[in-house]
């Protein structure tokens, strides 16, 4: 009866299996690091070549921001929300035909499956050399890269929220009759309004800081000039745009946080 | 209080429904009955025994097998589409947990009892018509809700949400109201409390009543009939007084739990 209970959280062989985890994580990363090929030269001269950077960054141009930043900035900003309203017009529909609880058909389901993660997959900066080559340089092409890469986020975030939505109050407006648009006015909307709201504000701030890259690649905005002061060495102008994309950056977070806690 | 009948008189009637889940295994066999205006009538019978499908396959939320039902004398066993949607309008339907839309106001919650009738424009503009209103004001009167015309529906209690649940239902002006299980979310004082206001604003407006319940002695005591079912088939159908405690057996089964 009183044999000695001995407990272990682990059984020898998963003890076995989780050694086998850590030893091929640890052969992984000596391999990796024998692929990158670090040249230790350019490795230990790192500090001395910041330290040059910065050398160069300070004093910063300010006067600079008024005749060259200010424009780009705006634009940056415009196809920012211009993308970000293109972006809500293209994934609500894809999002309600994504969501299986309002669509029945797998069919189309899968479609705005495929729609969604075709626009994810894709990285901002590939969308923007693709749309430059469609549209031309400049904010046009900005914008619907935009727009496009968003959907694939804005849709699948708005599908999901449709689909957590409490079937019992969908029932009780089936069961008085309503037309399929009222049940959706006034069923689920009422339910998804704050996370679509949320979902369109979270992206928009995403989009204030991807509108600021796309411009390295000729799509519009603070990029192109970013660019153009990184060509010509003008490090003293580099430091105030990036200084100016980390206010905007911030400044963008603080309205976002402040008018998602008043609507949720 | 002697009224006109109202022509033509309101009911409904189930006629041979059948309803099986897995062909063979029916979960309801040969049910029929027939209500009409100004009666009240409880189902009960153990869980599990498909009353929540009984009702759900009046209204065709849930398609019967077989069998064939008519609202006010109409057939609307085959209707598809627009005409099931209008048919569905004559038929309210009170939920046991309410099934309100939580972040809508009463008033809008009462008033989409409407939206059978009011175009999705007009719903979605809040555009509804003045005898709508009218109507919701008197219904938020007669339920003692309207100093809560303007909450949200989340901010009410459980009870107020059942009363709001129920003016939607009457909203629809229905000939037939279908309540399933409305109180077994609620406390028990509470749950009078909606029995007499479901019997007394569907004697009112002469809706007959048709509550699912598990609650032998609520049902016995506000409904003038009593339908029980088990093993998927009717096996009592008659007033309270002639309910026996050998029927109550049928039913449910056992017999410890009578004494």
């Amino acid at each position: 009866m009183s044999q000695e209970r001995i407990w272990q959280r682990f059984t020898f062989a998963e003890r076995l299996s989780r050694f086998a985890v850590f030893l091929g994580f640890a052969v992984a990363l000596s391999v990796s690091l024998r692929t990158v090929e670090i040249i230790p030269e350019f490795l230990l001269d790192a500090p001395t070549q910041i330290a040059d950077l910065l050398k160069r960054m300070w004093p910063m141009d300010l006067a600079y921001y008024p005749e060259g930043i200010h424009h780009a900035m705006m634009e940056t900003l415009h196809i920012a929300s211009l993308g970000t309203l293109l972006c809500i017009i293209l994934a609500v529909p894809v999002g309600i035909l994504g969501a299986n609880n309002i669509v029945r058909q797998p069919l189309l389901n899968w479609l705005s499956k495929l729609i969604l993660v075709s626009s994810r997959s894709v990285n901002t900066l590939v969308w923007a050399l693709l749309f430059v080559a469609v549209f031309g340089p400049g904010a046009l092409a900005g914008t619907i890269c935009i727009a496009f890469r968003s959907v694939g986020f804005v849709g699948k975030l708005f599908a999901e929220a449709l689909e957590e939505s409490d079937p019992g109050p969908i029932e009780a407006l089936q069961a008085s009759g309503a037309p399929w648009l009222s049940i959706f006015l006034k069923g689920y909307w009422p339910q998804v309004a704050p996370a679509f709201w949320g979902i369109f504000l979270f992206r928009w701030d995403i989009n204030v800081r991807e509108s600021a890259v796309i411009g390295l690649v000729g799509a519009g905005g603070i990029g192109m000039v970013l660019d153009t002061s990184l060509n010509l060495f003008f490090w003293d102008r580099v430091s105030v745009i990036l200084l100016s994309i980390f206010t905007v950056v911030i400044l963008a977070e603080l309205l976002v946080t402040a008018i998602r806690k008043r609507i949720i | 209080m002697s009224q006109q009948p109202v022509s033509p008189v309101r009911s409904l009637r189930v006629d041979r429904l059948y309803k099986e889940y897995t062909a063979g295994k029916p979960i309801l066999s040969d049910i029929s009955f027939e209500v009409s205006s100004k009666s009240s009538v409880a189902i009960i019978g153990p869980s599990g025994t498909g009353k929540s499908t009984l009702i759900r396959c009046v209204n065709k939320l849930i398609p019967p097998t077989s069998g064939t039902i008519y609202v006010s004398g109409e057939n609307i066993t085959d209707l598809h589409g627009a005409q099931l949607r209008r048919a569905r309008r004559k038929i309210g339907m009170v939920f046991q947990e309410f099934n309100l839309v939580e972040r809508l106001t009463v008033m809008e919650n009462v008033l989409c009892g409407r939206l059978g009738y009011v175009s999705p424009l007009r719903a979605w503009l809040r555009r509804y018509p003045k005898t709508d209103i009218d109507m919701a004001f008197n219904l938020l009167e007669s339920i003692g809700l309207i100093d809560f015309t303007r909450q949200r529906a989340d901010s009410l209690s459980g009870g107020q949400r059942q009363r709001v649940g129920i003016a939607r239902a009457i909203m629809q002006e229905p000939h037939v109201l279908l309540a399933d299980e409305p109180t077994s979310s609620l406390d028990p004082k509470t749950s009078v409390e909606i029995m007499e206001l479901l019997v007394s604003l569907t004697e009112t407006h002469q809706i007959p009543l048709i509550i699912n319940i598990h609650d032998v002695e609520l049902a016995k005591r506000f409904t003038t009939r009593i339908i029980g079912i088990a093993r998927g088939g009717i096996v009592f159908d008659g007033p309270p007084s002639e309910l026996s405690n050998d029927h109550l057996q049928d039913i449910y089964g056992g017999e410890n739990w009578l004494q």
